[in-house]
């Protein structure tokens, strides 16, 4: 996946267009994310004097949600269900041999809703039912 | 030539975009319409040809599959190996009682004309000729209750809503499905966006709200993007927007994507999370219904609750209500998911027993091993054995024997599970995912996964299952949600229904 390089006078841009939302503070954060690849620590600082919320509101918000990182991916990433359903058809097993393969490209997820199928990964946003080693390594070229 | 590749993400997620690519490769004239899924998913990727008998299935097509499927002739519903034959006359589907799921799978959801010609806003042309009172009458003698697991009587949450004054009120869907075993939610929003749409238009007009959320999770890329395409063809149809069908009602919606937090999926944490906090559980009274989001009165209806009510309003209570046992009334999505043969959306009455749904239509395990044990309705569900087989799926029955129906999710899994390290895992996702707010919860939950760790290694078994116990009854009632709440139905049910697996002696 393909981010910008973070800088100030990006963010201070893209803030701008949830000047209208209410309850921006997620949003904002999201939208850090989906565009550098990542939040920037400088982004506390910059959504709270935004929006006028203190840093500890921001802080508190990013910390919370499992989906925010506030360090660089990696080049690809691979998001592994490890929830029951997955679980019932080996994704156990599956966690082992694909974290041994791609060790910090992986973490574990819960549910993709394609429970009927699994197990269920996402490789670089693209969901692949009943995954394999064999079938994730194809998909993260 | 019309051919029908399925545009689900579970279908695209064993290679229907690549069947649908090879297709247009061999003859760019056929008119590729990506439907929903049928809903069986183990026949996905299910390529369908309209011919004027009617729609004919062949699958599980994989792009190897396309040229000889062009050699039988497959365009003319020719012979193939994976021929299935009419698509209607699929026994798996044929057997359903398809009202929410009606249109799912058949037309192709972004299309607005195929909407209206399969019944679509005959429901809302309904709700706009009724006054509110005889619409929220409607919905409540239906006997409508929330799908998304609470059961809570959809009509009399709605009454409260529209009894409270105030200058504005919203509309919430909870479409933050996290449950393992569910994709009901996002199968209905890939599949038929516009049901969901209508549904929350008419939860507007009954309680006058002007403001619509759906809260989808970021795990579903696939629906956040079909549903906002439907959101913005609604809009530019005038359904959405200053005037409801030309009517004096006012009503939008917008999407507003998760985070990866489970306990969002509980209303209050949603609404915190809408409101751009942390999703951390609110105290109830006071109801959302009475003081939201943003303080102001709120619907709070899970995706396949608000779905189902176009249909309810088109065709009436009564119909609706004509189906199901008990106080569980109307039908029910069941969606069979795990170790299972003929996974995949079984939407029937309620009432069907649990041997029906696994046997007759799962087909039993996937791998072939015997079926050893089932949860029923999401990581917060109960554990049940083959015992208890002959159980009824309602509401009702379902607690009386120790468990919930949830959202409607049944996880398999064959003889290789062992149900201590599933109660592990329940207590190990609950601190994962624990708001941290109630002390039961957020503690006791680390507690727990070790206390089973200790039972698991023969450690004390007797005095730990005695402290698990204890410690299960403190969460059940000693935290404000379901998270910390019914972290030890899962647990418990596992210990009473598969105890053999709790004597600390390796399986």
């Amino acid at each position: 996946m393909k981010y910008s390089p973070f800088s100030q006078e990006a963010a201070l841009g893209l803030l701008a267009s949830l000047r209208e939302e209410k309850g921006p503070v997620l949003m904002a954060l999201q939208l850090m994310q989906s565009e550098f690849g990542y939040v920037d620590k400088a982004c506390v600082e910059l959504i709270a004097n935004f929006f006028n919320k203190s840093r500890a509101d921001v802080h508190g918000v990013l910390t919370f949600y499992h989906d925010l990182r506030t360090m660089p991916p990696t080049e690809h990433q691979i998001s592994l269900c490890v929830a029951e359903a997955c679980q019932a058809v080996g994704a156990r097993e599956l966690e082992l041999a694909v974290k041994n393969k791609f060790g910090d490209e992986v973490q574990n997820a819960y549910c993709f809703g394609n429970c009927a199928l699994g197990p269920a990964v996402m490789v670089d946003g693209k969901l692949i039912g009943r995954a394999s080693l064999e079938k994730i390594s194809a998909a993260r070229l | 030539m019309k051919v029908f590749v399925p545009g689900d993400s579970a279908a695209i997620s064993v290679g229907a975009d690549d069947v649908a690519a090879a297709i247009t490769k061999i003859d760019s004239s056929i008119e590729i319409i990506r439907n929903g899924s049928r809903g069986a998913l183990w026949l996905e990727t299910l390529v369908e040809v309209e011919t004027p008998s009617g729609r004919i299935a062949y699958g599980p097509v994989t792009v190897q599959d396309v040229s000889s499927l062009f050699e039988a002739d497959f365009l003319h519903g020719g012979s193939h190996a994976l021929s299935l034959g009419k698509t209607d006359e699929i026994s798996w589907l044929a057997n359903q009682d398809r009202v929410t799921f009606a249109r799912v799978g058949i037309i192709d959801p972004l299309s607005l004309d195929a909407y209206c010609a399969h019944g679509g806003l005959l429901g809302l042309r309904k709700a706009l000729e009724l006054s509110s009172q005889a619409l929220i009458d409607e919905v409540t003698d239906s006997g409508l209750r929330g799908r998304g697991g609470a059961a809570f009587p959809a009509g009399i949450k709605w009454r409260t809503a529209a009894q409270a004054t105030s200058d504005q009120k919203y509309i919430c869907c909870n479409a933050d499905e996290g449950d393992s075993g569910t994709f009901a939610d996002r199968m209905l929003i890939e599949g038929d966006p516009f049901t969901l749409i209508e549904g929350m238009t008419i939860a507007a007009i009954a309680v006058g709200a002007t403001e619509g959320i759906v809260y989808l999770r970021s795990e579903y890329p696939y629906a956040i993007a079909i549903l906002q395409k439907a959101i913005d063809i609604a809009r530019a149809d005038s359904w959405l927007g200053k005037s409801v069908l030309g009517s004096a009602h006012s009503f939008d919606i917008q999407i507003r994507v998760g985070a990866g937090s489970y306990v969002c999926g509980e209303e209050t944490a949603m609404l915190e999370s809408i409101e751009g906090k942390r999703g951390v559980v609110r105290a109830k009274p006071p109801l959302p219904a009475i003081e939201g989001l943003f303080g102001k009165p709120t619907i709070i209806n899970n995706v396949l609750t608000l779905a189902t009510v176009p249909m309810i309003l088109a065709e009436g209570a009564a119909v609706y209500k004509a189906r199901g046992v008990g106080r569980s009334l109307g039908t029910q999505v069941f969606q069979l998911a795990g170790n299972i043969a003929r996974g995949g959306i079984v939407e029937t009455a309620f009432g069907i027993t649990l041997k029906e749904l696994i046997n007759t239509y799962g087909g039993g395990t996937l791998t072939g091993r015997p079926l050893r044990a089932v949860q029923i309705g999401g990581p917060l569900g109960a554990y049940f054995s083959t015992a208890q087989f002959e159980t009824s799926m309602d509401y009702e029955s379902l607690i009386a024997a120790g468990g919930m129906l949830g959202h409607g999710g049944i996880v398999v899994f064959d003889d290789t599970v062992d149900l201590a390290v599933q109660a592990k895992f329940a207590m190990e996702f609950c601190a994962i995912e624990s708001c941290g707010k109630c002390t039961p919860c957020r503690i006791g939950s680390t507690r727990g996964a070790e206390t089973i760790d200790l039972i698991i290694q023969g450690v004390r078994v007797y005095e730990n299952k005695r402290l698990l116990l204890d410690l299960c009854e403190v969460m059940t009632d000693g935290s404000l949600c379901a998270m910390g709440g019914l972290t030890p139905m899962p647990v418990k049910s596992a210990m009473i229904n598969f105890s053999s697996d709790f004597t600390g002696a390796a399986r």
